[in-house]
C-alpha cells in the first residue's frame, strides 16, 4: 500500500513549523523555529513581528523538513496546512506557502483548524477512539471539545473572557516571570501553598464554560494590596494559590463534562497542557471514570508544532475534505457548537 | 524564457505571464484588497490560460515593497515559496520602480509613491537611462515635507506617479511647473511591464533569506531599540 505522507504546516502564532507526516501517526520530521526570543522583548507576541519571522523563515523549514523526513515532492500525498483560528498575518504565511507548494506539485490542500491539531497531538501516543472529549487549552484557547465520531468536532464549553495560559502569563509578569509563564509558574506552585484562596469564577454553574479575568484581577490586586502597605508575599505561595484556581475549574467543568458526555477516551492538550498540576490532577480526577482513558499529549507536542496539523490533514484527507486556492486565512475560525448546548 | 510577474503591494493587485518576451496573459483587480483569496486561483488561471506547467516556468518576478505589509507579504511568500519549491530563478523588484515603469519618459524624473497616510509615503525618484530604470534617490519611507526638501536638489521636471492625490498639492507648492501629474490607468502597476522589465535582472542568489522590503521596523522594534541602544539584535529566532 503506498505511504500517505503530508507536508503539514503551522504558522498561526509565534512559531513557524512544517512537518512531514506518515499515515497521521508517524512523524517523520517536525520542523518547528520559534520566535519566543524575539517576542519576549516586548513582554507579548507582536503579531506584525510574527508575521515578518514566519516569512524569514518558512522555506527553509520546507527544506528542512523533507531534508530530515528523507523524501521528496513526488512522495507526498497531499499538503495540509492551519487556516485558523490565529493571526492574520501570521496564518497568511503558511497558508500562501502552502498554496503555492500544493500548486506547484499538483498535490491536494488540506485546510486544517489550529484546535484540531491540538487535540490530535494526541495521536501520536495512541489512535483517537469515539467518542472521545478534549480538554483543550493554550494561550489562546480554553475550550472542552466533544467528538462523537471521527472529523466531528462540537464545542461544550469554551472560556467568556481570557483563555488560562493568557492568564498565566499576565499575573507571570506580575512576579517577574519572563513571558510565556507558565512553565516557572507550574514550577513554583509545587514549591508553595494555596493560602490565598483566590475565586473559582463560575466553577458552580451549570455549563462548561470558564472565566479566568475574575482570577486574574483577584490576583493582581493582591499583590497591589500588598505593596501599598509595604508588605512582600510570598511568591510560591501566589503561584500555588493561583495554579489551584486554575486547576480547580478546569478539573471539575471537565469531570461535569464526562458527566454528561460518557467517552471513551479524554484528551488533555494545548501548550497548558504541559502544566504539570494539570496532568496530575486529571489523572486523579480520572480513576472515577474507568471506562474513559486519560490520553496526554506528548510534552514535546503540546506547543503549537505542524506535525499536530499533519495528523488532522491525514484524517480530513480520508474524509476528503480539501480546499482550492482560494483558501484564506481564519482568524476566528470555530467548531460549531453541540445542538444541545446552551449558549 | 518563461517569466510569472506579480505586483500586490497595495490595494492592485496584478498577474502576468510573459514567454520569450512575448506576452500570454494579464490580469490586473482593483476591486477588492482580498489578494489571500485571489492571488492564487489568478496565477493559476494565467498560467493554465498560457498552456504552462508550474514548472515549465523558469522565472518569478516580484514587487516586493515597500506597500502594504501584508501585501507586500503577499508576493513575496509565494515568489520564495515558488522559487525555492521548484528551484527556479526569482528576481526581487522594488515596488516603486514597478510603479515607475508605466512612465516611459526620458529626461524626467520619475517619483512613484504610496501614501503612508498623516503626510508619510513611501517614495523614491528614477530615471531611465540606456533603457535601465534607474534609482536617483533609494525607496525611502519619508514625510512629504522632508521629501520636497530633497527634490528641490534637482532640476529636471518630476513625474508623479501612483497614490499621488494627497500629496499634488504640496508638490506644486514646492516645485511649481516641474511638477508633472499622472493620471488614471498609469497609476496602477502593471505586472505586464514587471515581467518584460524583469527579463534583464539578474535572479537573487538566496532564495531563502528573501523578504519583503518593508523600509520601515515594526513600532514595538523601533520602542524598543529606543530603549536597548547598545543591543545589537541578533537571533530572535531559534530552531527546537
Ligand atoms: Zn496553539
Amino acid at each position: 500500500m503506498a505511504r500517505n505522507l503530508i507536508l503539514a504546516f503551522e504558522t498561526s502564532c509565534d512559531e513557524t513549523s512544517v512537518a512531514v507526516i506518515e499515515d497521521g501517526n508517524q512523524i517523520l520530521s517536525n520542523v518547528v523555529a520559534t520566535q519566543i526570543k524575539s517576542h519576549q522583548r516586548f513582554g507579548g507576541v507582536v503579531p506584525e513581528v510574527a508575521s515578518r519571522h514566519h516569512i524569514e523563515q518558512i522555506t527553509i523549514c520546507v527544506k528542512d523538513a523533507l531534508a530530515e523526513a528523507q523524501v521528496d515532492y513526488s512522495d507526498l500525498t497531499a499538503v495540509a496546512v492551519t487556516y485558523g483560528p490565529g493571526l492574520v498575518g501570521a496564518l497568511l504565511i503558511g497558508v500562501t506557502a502552502a498554496k503555492t507548494i500544493a500548486w506547484a506539485h499538483n498535490l491536494p490542500l488540506i485546510p486544517v483548524n489550529h484546535i484540531a491539531g491540538h487535540i490530535y497531538a494526541a495521536r501520536f501516543v495512541q489512535p483517537v477512539e469515539f467518542p472521545a472529549l478534549a480538554l483543550v487549552v493554550s494561550g489562546g484557547h480554553t475550550e472542552l471539545v466533544y467528538m462523537p465520531a471521527e472529523n466531528q468536532f462540537e464545542i461544550i464549553g469554551e472560556t467568556r473572557d481570557d483563555a488560562a495560559g493568557e492568564a498565566y502569563d499576565k499575573i507571570g509578569r506580575v512576579l517577574g516571570i519572563n513571558y510565556p509563564a507558565g512553565k516557572t509558574v507550574d514550577e513554583w506552585a509545587h514549591e508553595g501553598q494555596d493560602t490565598f484562596n483566590f475565586p473559582r469564577a463560575m466553577d458552580k454553574e451549570d455549563n462548561f464554560d470558564f472565566s479566568f479575568s475574575g482570577l486574574k484581577s483577584a490576583f493582581i490586586n493582591t499583590v497591589h494590596h500588598a505593596d501599598q502597605i509595604g508588605e512582600t508575599l510570598d511568591a510560591k505561595n501566589l503561584a500555588a494559590s493561583f495554579q489551584a484556581a486554575v486547576v480547580d475549574v478546569l478539573a471539575d467543568k471537565t469531570v461535569k463534562a464526562l458527566q454528561e458526555y460518557p467517552v471513551k477516551e479524554l484528551i488533555l492538550a494545548g501548550g497548558v497542557a504541559a502544566n504539570q498540576g494539570i496532568r496530575a490532577r486529571l489523572q486523579n480526577e480520572l480513576q472515577a471514570f474507568p471506562t474513559t482513558e486519560l490520553v496526554l499529549a506528548p510534552l514535546a507536542l503540546c506547543g503549537d508544532n505542524a506535525a499536530m496539523i499533519g495528523a488532522v490533514g491525514e484524517v480530513l484527507y480520508r474524509h476528503n475534505v480539501f480546499a482550492d486556492a482560494s483558501l484564506n486565512a481564519n482568524p476566528g475560525l470555530e467548531f460549531e457548537w453541540a445542538a444541545d448546548s446552551e449558549c | 524564457m518563461k517569466i510569472l510577474a506579480l505586483d500586490t503591494s497595495n490595494q492592485p493587485l496584478s498577474v502576468a505571464v510573459l514567454v520569450d518576451g512575448k506576452m500570454q496573459a494579464s490580469e490586473t483587480l482593483t476591486t477588492h484588497k482580498k489578494h489571500a483569496e485571489f492571488l492564487l486561483p489568478v496565477i493559476e488561471d494565467l498560467v493554465s490560460k498560457s498552456g504552462l506547467q508550474p514548472a515549465e516556468i523558469d522565472r518569478v518576478v516580484a514587487a516586493v515593497g515597500p506597500g502594504s505589509y501584508t501585501g507586500i507579504r503577499m508576493a513575496t511568500t509565494f515568489a520564495k515559496s515558488f522559487a525555492s519549491t521548484l528551484d527556479k530563478e526569482l528576481v526581487a523588484v522594488s515596488s516603486l520602480l514597478a510603479l515607475a515603469l508605466n512612465i516611459r519618459a526620458e529626461n524626467v524624473l520619475i517619483n512613484p509613491m504610496f501614501d503612508g497616510r498623516n503626510q508619510n509615503m513611501f517614495t523614491g525618484l528614477y530615471q531611465w537611462q540606456n533603457g535601465q530604470l534607474k534609482a536617483v534617490v533609494e525607496d525611502q519611507h519619508t514625510n512629504v515635507n522632508d521629501w520636497l526638501d530633497q527634490l528641490t536638489e534637482f532640476n529636471l521636471p518630476i513625474v508623479m506617479v501612483g497614490e499621488i492625490d494627497n500629496f499634488v498639492e504640496p508638490y506644486q507648492e514646492i516645485l511649481g511647473d516641474r511638477v508633472q501629474v499622472t493620471e488614471g490607468l498609469q497609476n496602477i502597476p502593471n505586472a505586464a511591464l514587471l515581467a518584460e522589465y524583469g527579463q534583464q535582472l539578474e535572479p537573487i542568489k538566496n532564495v531563502d533569506s528573501l523578504e519583503p522590503r518593508y523600509l520601515r521596523l515594526t513600532k514595538a522594534e523601533a520602542d524598543w531599540q529606543a530603549a536597548h541602544p547598545d543591543e545589537r539584535g541578533g537571533n530572535y529566532v531559534e530552531k527546537v
